[in-house]
């Protein structure tokens, strides 16, 4: 985890956030997708279920699973560097649609 | 008996995935992490370490492949993921780099990793710390270049606990689990439920040196070692039977009733309070031939609140999907008192005021009923059957409260539909003057019919003999009700025992009968017996 991570001249940052409507929580399913999915951004990308953090990294498996997020917590999300803006929509997107696809491998 | 051969060991455990198996036993010891590897340089050890884990995924990703199913995906996929993380693989380098072996740097980082688990109040996140040891084992036997033992197809596996991709490499082929620790909510007892391979944890602990046969038995919860000639050949029919059943369940059940010459037979299911649904695909059946609704209607209290009969007869409705519904009205007396409702000390309650003779008593309650009914009847096609029918009149009697109760509902502008009205055909009255009543349908109620013609106490066993369904009086009376039935176009079927009882499907089938409501379990050697006969003479008429 990591305190708020500090602006650095004029690298684009974004933020999201989606409610966790996934049965049983952030499990290991939804926590694949969704590291899978964060992993395709150049961005630095985080996570967190307060506003203001603690924030953690969403491409690691092991915090994500660790955060043990309970069903119906609100997810927050921020990027930093190259498509930030693409990365928090399409992770926001993610949980709204409820991890759609069946296949872990994300593909 | 062999004198070297172990003597029977009974132990007992918690099912957690039904069935019996038998075969080979095979008892997996806590694994040894190998021969100690004498450490080499840091470099060394941080590649034989990256080594290990990339055999890991390796393997890992090759179990993928080979099995397709979502559960056993989902845990192959963290466990791969999780060796791919730097979160977890760092930590591990670094104490080599400070001057661990391998083997250690390995346990320590892993076990803060499983601690993270282990400890968690969310069950879910608690039972993850045995996918993360299972992950840590195998990286440890890459380490110590040491293969798990593979162990025979059909065995049955002992063990304290067993991983879960332990289990995904097995080919169990009729073997089965005992886990002397282990819990229902592991990911080993999910797949295993859904492979339908027969389980147990907290089995009892013993020494199990010695044996080499076993059988896992979940009907009464044990798995036995060295099982003796009398109990291997009980487990033996058993396991037979069971097969058969399963084997009928596959072939039968989620395909319409054919006779062997191609005449197909309408089979319901008779439900109770309508919590067994959640079990059964609507897919199975051709419809619901009974509910008992006294079996929903437990106190008095009940029989007034039209609302709370309204929601369980919707639910049943939805349930069904479109598919036909005969509700039955309350069918309370006889063995089945209501407190408060029926009537208390009748000398002979199979014959006093039961079923629609006590409704009749308290037409309010069978207003509430009826109206709660025609509500129900607007989701979808629900039919109202009458019990205990003796004479035409009290039909009557119940199509004009069931009339007056729709028109009710209409001037409350409440939505509603009328239901077809049908009734049981169990009192040999009704049976033997069948033409003189106006039922939209007819169900014939076997188990009162035979009590009643036979003149035999239901409960008595010692009258047993006399109560065979398959006697010429009870079988030309259901001959005689299908016959009137089937010539003036009135759906008939029959919802009692005889329907579930596979010995008389052929002679039910013979006097023309095509409509069978039965128990749900019942469904699928049903439709087996079905298939088995060919009807002594093609017969067309409508259908329930």
């Amino acid at each position: 985890m990591t305190s708020e991570p500090v602006k650095v001249g004029s690298v684009p940052r974004a933020r999201s956030r989606a409610v966790l409507t996934h049965v049983g929580g952030l499990h290991a399913r939804p926590s694949i997708k969704l590291t899978q999915l964060a992993k395709r951004f150049d961005a630095a990308v985080w996570i967190a279920v307060a506003e203001h953090g603690p924030w953690t990294d969403a491409k690691s498996i092991a915090r994500v699973m660790a955060m043990k997020t309970p069903h119906m917590a609100t997810l927050y999300f921020m990027a930093e560097g190259e498509g930030a803006d693409d990365a928090t929509g399409a992770l926001a997107r993610l949980v709204e649609s409820d991890f759609p696809d069946d296949n872990v491998n994300g593909q | 008996m062999d004198s070297k051969t172990a003597a029977v060991v009974c132990l007992r455990g918690t099912p957690v995935s039904p069935g019996l198996a038998r075969g080979p036993l095979v008892v997996l010891t806590d694994e040894a992490h190998g021969p100690a590897h004498k450490r080499g340089s840091a470099a060394e050890e941080s590649t034989r370490l990256r080594a290990a884990i990339a055999t890991a995924s390796a393997e890992l990703a090759e179990l993928m492949e080979r099995d397709g199913e979502a559960e056993a995906q989902t845990i192959l996929a963290f466990q791969v993921a999780m060796l791919a993380d730097p979160v977890v693989t760092e930590p591990a380098l670094a104490a080599i780099t400070a001057g661990a072996a391998a083997e250690q740097a390995w346990l320590t980082a892993m076990d803060s990793q499983i601690r993270e688990y282990h400890e968690a109040d969310d069950l879910y996140f608690r039972a993850r710390a045995s996918d993360l040891r299972d992950m840590r084992d195998r990286v440890l036997r890459g380490l110590a270049a040491v293969a798990a033992a593979p162990i025979a197809p059909g065995s049955i596996v002992v063990a304290s606990d067993l991983p879960p991709s332990r289990f995904l490499e097995i080919t169990w082929d009729g073997g089965g689990v005992a886990l002397t620790q282990g819990s229902p909510n592991s990911h080993v007892a999910m797949l295993a439920r859904s492979r339908g391979v027969p389980m147990l944890v907290g089995v009892e602990q013993a020494d199990l040196r010695g044996h080499t046969e076993a059988l896992i038995d979940t009907d009464n919860a044990v798995l036995v070692a060295s099982p003796d000639g009398r109990l291997a050949i009980d487990f033996a029919s058993r396991q037979q039977r069971a097969e058969i059943v399963r084997a009928e369940a596959e072939r039968y059940v989620g395909v319409p009733a054919l006779t062997l010459n191609g005449e197909q037979v309408q089979v319901l299911i008779n439900v109770a309070d309508g919590r067994e649904l959640e079990q059964i695909d609507p897919a199975c059946c051709d419809g619901v031939g009974l509910v008992r609704t006294e079996l929903i209607l437990h106190a008095a209290a009940d029989l007034a609140d039209e609302e709370k009969q309204f929601q369980s007869y919707s639910r049943i409705l939805r349930w069904a999907g479109g598919r036909p519904v005969i509700i039955r009205t309350l069918d309370a007396g006889g063995d089945k008192p209501i407190a408060g409702h029926t009537v208390d000390g009748e000398a002979n309650p199979f014959l006093g005021i039961r079923g629609l003779r006590l409704s009749l008593l308290h037409p309010q309650v069978l207003t509430t009923q009826l109206r709660a009914l025609a509500r129900a009847a607007s989701l979808g096609p629900l039919k109202v059957m009458v019990p205990m029918v003796t004479s035409p009149r009290e039909l009557d009697r119940v199509r004009v409260l069931r009339d007056s109760a729709v028109a009710a509902l209409r001037r409350e502008g409440l939505e509603c539909a009328t239901p077809e009205l049908g009734m049981m055909v169990e009192v040999p009255a009704a049976a033997l003057a069948i033409d003189l009543f106006d039922a939209d349908f007819l169900s014939i109620g076997s188990n009162d019919l035979i009590q009643y013609v036979t003149a035999t106490s239901r409960d008595s066993s010692a009258l047993a003999t006399l109560q065979d369904p398959l006697q010429p009086a009870v079988l030309r009376l259901i001959h005689e009700v299908v016959a009137h039935a089937d010539a003036h176009g009135i759906p008939v079927s029959l919802c009692g025992d005889m329907a579930s009882d596979v010995r008389c499907i052929p002679a039910l089938l013979d006097v023309g009968l095509r409509c069978l409501s039965v128990a749900p379990t019942a469904l699928a050697r049903v439709k087996g017996a079905v298939a088995r006969h060919r009807t002594a003479k093609p017969k067309g008429g409508r259908l329930a």
